[in-house]
């Protein structure tokens, strides 16, 4: 069971909070949508062919797996100060507990109503856990699970994902 | 087709490059370095290469799921653990096998699934994936919605 009370005041204090709600910087695109498709050969015709996208889904719909690019600011962009991070919660994390290095070992996507193309997607982060110090083979640090919940325009819910990361020193 | 626990899907095989990673990468809008940029990766992850990211490995996983479906399947969930990474080089073969069927309240019938990504016969990344599959000819999952899907 996590010690909590071993957990920087400002860490234990994130858990279970809902932080970062935002919404896209831009509309869900079909041509990530293919791209994304096109980057794992991905030929399933309802992402490809509208006639099946209509007799299936009722239209076009982007494919389940693209669920969180929609959230994934842009590199750069006007008075952007800084690389712009997805997962924002994750580089708080590391940052409050002096962890240069991170990776995420577990993620769990369900998948609820499809996100389509127009689509403007907000989502929100939940600190869930943070684990005691653990050594792994990458070095000393801990594991955190942080949920993102993702929903369109409407408030409908489109997805839920749970990340497991392990935040950690190397040795030296 | 009825689909069985115990049914094996055909493996996927496919060479990773180093444009797999990349592509990977950028088409998830993943902008961090150890997947575009050795040196970092070498360096600062103490990793041989860059590696392919957690979303393009999800966006694998899908492609090799509703190849086996078709495009009724409609994925339920998917949850992930990576136990290595895959490098540019390595080929990595997808493999998977039915669990169980199960058909929930409101008549959707769900296969579940457990995958694997290896390299050399070293799993790398493990899946476990449901998806809905039509229950008649006519039906589709695609049409579920509300309290009608729950995944």
């Amino acid at each position: 069971m996590t010690d909590v009370a071993a957990l920087p005041d400002a860490v234990a204090k994130l858990i279970g909070v809902t932080q970062y709600a935002e919404t896209a910087a831009f509309p869900a695109e079909r041509g990530y949508g293919w791209t994304s498709c096109a980057s794992v050969e991905n030929g399933n015709p309802l992402y490809w062919d509208d006639s099946v996208a209509e007799t299936l889904a009722g239209g076009p719909i982007l494919p389940l797996t693209t669920l969180s690019i929609w959230m994934r600011p842009h590199y750069w962009s006007p008075g952007q100060e800084g690389e712009g991070l997805a997962l924002q919660t994750h580089f708080d994390l590391k940052a409050l507990l002096d962890l240069p290095e991170a990776v995420i070992s577990d993620n769990t996507i369900v998948f609820h109503a499809p996100v389509r193309p127009g689509d403007v997607i907000s989502y929100a982060q939940v600190v869930r856990s943070v684990s005691d110090v653990k050594e792994t083979r990458l070095g000393v640090g801990r594991f955190w699970v942080i949920d993102v919940e993702y929903r369109n325009q409407d408030h409908e819910l489109v997805g839920v994902e749970s990340y497991t990361a392990f935040g950690y020193r190397r040795a030296a | 087709v009825t689909v069985v626990a115990g049914d094996v899907i055909p493996p996927l095989s496919y060479p990773v490059t180093t444009t797999t990673v990349v592509l990977g990468a950028m088409a998830s809008r993943d902008w961090r370095p150890m997947h575009h940029d050795r040196d970092f990766a070498v360096n600062r992850n103490g990793t041989k290469d860059i590696f392919l990211n957690t979303p393009n490995q999800a966006a694998w996983f899908e492609r090799y799921v509703t190849d086996w479906t078709g495009p009724k399947g409609r994925l339920g969930r998917m949850t992930f653990r990576m136990h290595g990474s895959v490098f540019p080089g390595d080929t990595m073969v997808i493999s998977g096998k039915v669990r169980a069927t199960t058909v929930d309240d409101t008549g959707c019938t769900w296969v579940d699934l457990d995958l694997t990504l290896a390299v050399d016969d070293d799993v790398k990344t493990t899946c476990a994936a449901r998806v809905a599959v039509p229950t008649e000819t006519d039906d589709n999952p695609w049409a579920r919605a509300g309290a009608r899907w729950q995944p």
